[in-house]
Formats: structure tokens, sequence, C-alpha cells
């Protein structure tokens, strides 16, 4: 927070705000949001395509905008390091990169279980063997089980509102839990594009630990013999019990995180031409490229919906199921090998044989609006064929 | 952390347990009554599920009997024997992920610091040789390379415990221990010179059969942290259970091991000896 700026309500803030355009990168967003963040302190280590954003949040701290800031020396010890500083108090962020998330892997669910609402960006990008720092997110799958938060940004414009977004749905005190804001690497961090910018001077209200569901590391609460952390196993069935019940109310308070996602995200996914039959269902890039095929579809006279995922965990189930219901054919883009999305869907629809798991592209490759097409048409010609 | 917050409001004091009150009325929080006077003062770390006779649970509970500010100390562990007495510490105490204290104290001291600028926040990272020296080494060095303000005590059983006797890398060479069926081949890991040479400002070396030393090296180690630089005490607190000797042999097998191998050792810059005399 530097002298010139003020607080403002969170609402006014992603709502109301007059906003002015600016033609800047995915990274430029990046620090654009940490801007007006009102962010204590963050922690860096370079990857690519994660970097440019992080120099670009130290020269935010240079100019006063947050107060703490360093290069760490791995993904797992700055992942460690943020979560130090939120369990002291203070409102953090960082981001990273393919294989630093997996370098990092071990912190994620004790971001969670310590019931911490660090926010983190993650640029996606191929894990190894063989190296790739292209564009795919087979980091998220590799995620969705770590319970923290998960918003996927279409473009830099989403990534500037969701990590904004991301700290308001995270610290209420029935959530207070780790979201992470992911992007594909490159396509959004390294394209510049017209993003709709509030003025920097209005910003988040400072996070206020005493508002926490736990009570920071600070010795400033009465001190009783507890440890701060879920248990630790011991083998008998009061410890197995308070384990597993730590663990529900982490599932539940990403429940109740629904109904903030819908106050300041406007819902968990956008439905675009709900009477269609047809759906194209992505998250990410992957939407963009969506919408390439839902025009040219239409333009040959196929009446084609399409269904943008935002948020992943909590998962958009019923939300799914609802907008899906009179469709015919699901048709699932991903850029990633693994398909984790197209396996979400299928696992919360009826009828799921109506889930076709493809194009899927990986390893730095494009998704040309053809390919996704072209899966729709094989898809319905099966579906004449009465395969599906 | 101010008296204030932690005393009862009359109405209440009733109800709550006799563990409380007496730590109200009998802790070491407002006034450090030292090792010397343990056994007369209610202390933060009591009953605790360590083996008989463990050498780590003397020393966490030397350790927690020598903290300088108890009201105003975070301890920051890891997963191992160290965590069984830390867990029932009645100071705010976090463990995470294995071998990442001194990662997460650097954040958590940076933070305090930024919330309470005109407070010391003792952070105090207390954590097993495996955790310091093997899995979390990169990260240990590196909150020295960068001058944390952080203390940072080892408790040294020289083995794995909590997993079952394993060799670490502050195992002794030619120590038969689990992992090292032929013995361990190569010596200590030489962390205390390391400490030296890696910008601590204060490092000591002791034994669980010396607690006057044990207790100075604590208290200076932690004060010197507040403003010069990152400290490093290590202490040897032998296991019993692994070792295979009679838990009543601990101190003994301690002294001993001070006599031969283990010895006092201070190392303290002189930036870090002038601040400390400012506290005598």
């Amino acid at each position: 927070m530097s002298k010139k700026q003020c607080v403002v309500d969170p609402a006014y803030l992603f709502f109301e705000a007059v906003r002015e355009p600016a033609f800047i990168t995915g990274s430029q967003a990046v620090a654009e949001a940490v801007k007006r963040a009102n962010v204590d302190m963050a922690i860096a280590y370079p990857i690519t395509p994660q970097s440019e954003s992080m120099h670009l949040v130290g020269e935010l701290y240079d100019k006063g905008f947050i107060k703490d800031y360093y290069r760490g020396e791995n993904e797992f010890a700055v992942m460690a390091a943020v979560h130090g500083a939120s369990l002291g108090g203070g409102r953090v962020f960082t981001a990273t990169s393919g294989p630093g998330t997996l370098r990092a892997m071990e912190m994620f669910p004790v971001w969670a279980g310590s019931r911490q609402p660090i926010v983190c960006a993650f640029m996606c990008r191929g894990v190894s063997l063989p190296p790739s720092i292209q564009p795919e997110n087979i980091e998220m799958g590799m995620l969705l089980d770590t319970g923290m938060l998960m918003f996927h940004a279409e473009n830099a414009q989403d990534f500037f509102d969701m990590i904004l977004q991301a700290y308001a749905i995270a610290e209420q005190p029935d959530v207070h839990l780790p979201a992470g804001v992911f992007a594909d690497g490159f396509f959004v961090t390294h394209t510049r594009e017209k993003v709709m910018l509030p003025s920097e001077e209005a910003i988040l209200p400072c996070y206020d630990p005493s508002r926490a569901p736990v009570p920071p590391l600070d010795m400033e609460t009465p001190p009783i013999r507890t440890v701060r952390d879920p248990l630790l196993n011991k083998s008998n069935f009061i410890s197995y019990a308070a384990n597993a019940s730590w663990h529900q109310e982490v599932l539940a308070a990403s429940e109740r995180a629904r109904k903030y996602i819908n106050k300041y995200m406007n819902g968990l996914l956008e439905v675009e031409n709900p009477a269609a039959r047809i759906f194209l269902a992505a998250s990410g890039t992957a939407v963009s490229q969506c919408r390439e095929a839902v025009r040219d579809l239409q333009d040959e006279g196929t009446d084609v919906g399409l269904i943008k995922v935002k948020s992943i965990r909590p998962f958009p189930a019923e939300e799914l199921a609802a907008a899906t219901n009179s469709a015919d054919l699901i048709v699932v883009p991903e850029f990633n090998a693994g398909g984790w999305l197209a396996r979400e869907i299928k696992a919360c629809l009826e009828h799921n044989s109506r889930v076709v798991a493809g194009p899927r592209v990986f390893g730095g490759m494009t998704m040309p609006k053809e390919l996704i097409i072209s899966e729709v048409k094989r898809a319905l010609s099966r579906k004449i064929a009465g395969r599906i | 952390m101010s008296n204030k917050i932690i005393t009862p409001v009359e109405e209440f004091f009733d109800i709550l347990p006799q563990e409380y009150k007496d730590l109200v009325t009998q802790g070491p929080y407002f006034e450090a009554q030292g090792i010397s006077k343990l056994g007369s003062f209610k202390e933060i770390v009591e009953e605790h599920p360590h083996c008989a006779g463990c050498g780590v649970a003397l020393g966490i509970r030397l350790t927690a009997a020598a903290l300088p500010a108890a009201a105003d100390t975070v301890i920051v562990g890891t997963p191992g024997c160290s965590f069984f007495g830390l867990a029932q510490t009645a100071v705010n105490y976090a463990t995470s992920a294995f071998g990442n204290q001194n990662a997460v104290a650097s954040g958590l001291k940076r933070i305090l610091k930024i919330r309470f600028p005109d407070r010391f926040k003792d952070v105090v990272v207390l954590v097993g040789d495996g955790g310091l020296a093997d899995i979390g080494l990169d990260l240990t060095l590196h909150s020295w390379f960068r001058q944390e303000k952080i203390a940072t005590i080892m408790v040294d059983n020289e083995l794995y415990g909590n997993t079952g006797g394993q060799e670490s890398g502050m195992s002794k060479q030619g120590q038969l221990l689990n992992m090292a069926p032929k013995g361990k081949a190569f010596p200590k890991i030489p962390i205390f010179e390391i400490a030296k040479i890696s910008g601590c400002v204060y490092c000591a070396r002791v034994t669980v059969a010396s607690p006057d030393k044990v207790a100075r090296a604590v208290r200076s180690a932690v004060i010197i942290a507040r403003e010069v630089g990152p400290t490093y005490v290590q202490m040897y607190t032998p296991c019993p259970t692994n070792m295979k000797f009679p838990p009543d042999k601990t101190i003994e097998t301690a002294r001993k091991a001070e006599q031969e191998y283990y010895s006092f050792e201070e190392f303290i810059t002189d930036e870090a000896a002038r601040y400390l005399e400012l506290y005598k």
C-alpha cells in the first residue's frame, strides 16, 4: 500500500470502480492486481514463464506498494516462507510454473490444512521429461485434491480480476483457504491485450488476522497447549477421528466458498447460448479457442453453446448438470495430455457418454479451432451412427 | 503479548483448567525463570510422549526454560522426535513439512517485524539433526546466507529416531544403524563449522550434560538473533532407544561425548558480543 492509495470495498473494486483500458501482458496484469491487493509480502523464485510477473512485483516493493520481498532459494522454500508469513498474520503473494509447482507440491496441502488464505498464481507449463517450457496445464490436474481453491483464467483480464477476487474469497472467515489462480503460460503471460483496470489508488482492505478461524502465530492470543497444525497421527481412534474431521472441515470450507465465488466472480461458470444441444466446455485459454470454433460452427448452421468453467475447486458440478440437462453432446478441449477437466465433467453428469474428452494438445502444440470443429463433427457422426 | 491478554477476567477464572491458571500465575511469561529454578515454576513444556531417558526431551525442556522472553517467542519445528514435546508447548508452535523450518521461520520473522515494528518477536527454530542438516540443509543454509534474524537450534541425537533409528548425516562414522548395515561411511556433517562461515554471528556447541551451558547458549542465541543476525546452537541429545543404552545413562552418555568429541565451543562476532553486553 503506497501513500496515495485508499481502501475500498472489494465489490466496488470489482464491479463499480471506473476502469480504463491498458494494453498489457498477462504478467503485467498480475503486477497490476498485486498493486491493488494490499499485499504485505511477496517472495519470488524464477521459472519460465512466471518470472516476469515476479520481477514486476519486485518493482512494486521497490516503489513501496508492498512491505517486504525477496528471492527465495527454490520453490519448496518459497512456498514454505509464504506459509510462515501467512502463519504470522500477513497477506502474501507468490507465483510459479510447472516444475516449480511440482517442486513445491508438499506445501499446498500444508497451506490448506493450516487454513491459510495464501494466493498463488500459477503460469502453467509443461513438466519434465521431456522438458518443455511451453503452455499446458497438466499441473492443475495434479493439484485438484490439495484442498486449495482453484480458479482458471481465460485471458489477462481474468488473471487480473481473479487474483483480486481470490483474496476476497479466500480470506472469508468461513473459508480461509489458499487459492491458486491459474493461467496458461505464454498464451496469457506473454501476449498483450486490452485489460480494463480500475484506478491504482483503490485497493482491497488489508488482511485482518483477528478474523481468522485459527489464531495467527504471533503470541498475541492466550497460550494453550495445542499445536497450531492438524494432529500428528498416533495409533488410536481419537487421533484418526480428529485428523479426519479436520480434513472434512477443509472440504467443507471449500464448499462454503461457493457463495463468495458467486458474489465476487459472478458464478463458478459462464454459459453462452444455453438452449444449445451441443456444448463446448473448457477452462483457461481453451475457452478462447472454443469461442472461435463456436463462431465457425454457427456460421455453418450447427447450433453450439459454450461453457466456461472458471472455478475448478470447488467444482461447479450442479451448475454443469443444469446447464447440460438437455444437451446431447459435450466436447471438452484441453491443453494437457491427461484430460483432467473431462474426467471432472464426466464424474458429475448423468449419461456421461455424452462427454467427449478431447481434443487435447500438449508439449507446446497449439489448438487451432479446426481441431475442435473436427472433433465436434466426428462426435456428431458417431452420434448419428448410434455410438454415443 | 501483554499480561492483560492471558489474565482471565474474574468471572471466568473458576471455569478455566487448573493448567491454564497455573500458566498465568506461575508461568515464565513475564519473568524469565531460567533453568536454575526448574521444578519451581510452571514450565511451557511439561508432559510429553518421548521415550524414557530421551535426550531430545531434555534438550527441549532446557531450551524452553532458557528462553529469554517466552511471552513473545514463537517456535518453528519439523516432523521427527522433536515434534512430540514441542506439540504440547504453551507458546505458539508450528510444524509443517519435513525440513522447511528455516524457510517458514524466514517468512514468519519478516511478517512479525512488519506487524510489530516496535517489539521483538523471537523466532526460534528447534528441530532435529535430520530435519536441519539432511533434508532441510539447503533451506537452513540459505536462511543463514540471507542473514535472517532467527535462532536455529539443533537437538542432535545422531540418527533418525522417530522413523526407527536410521543413519543421518550427523551420525558418527562407522556407526551401525538402519540403512547403514555396514556402518556409516562418512563423518558427521561439519554443520557447526559451516554455520560459522555461512553468516551465523553466534554459534554454540553443547550437550545436555551441561545445562548451564545449554541455557547460556540458548539465551545468547535468541537475544543476538533479534537484531544482529542468524545464530546457531547445536546440542547433543543422545537417544537411548535407538543407541541401545539404558535410559538412566543419558546424561552419562552425553558427558562422555562432551569429553571425547562433542566439546563445548562458542563462536561470536564482535558485533554480536557488543550487542549481548546490552542485556547483561
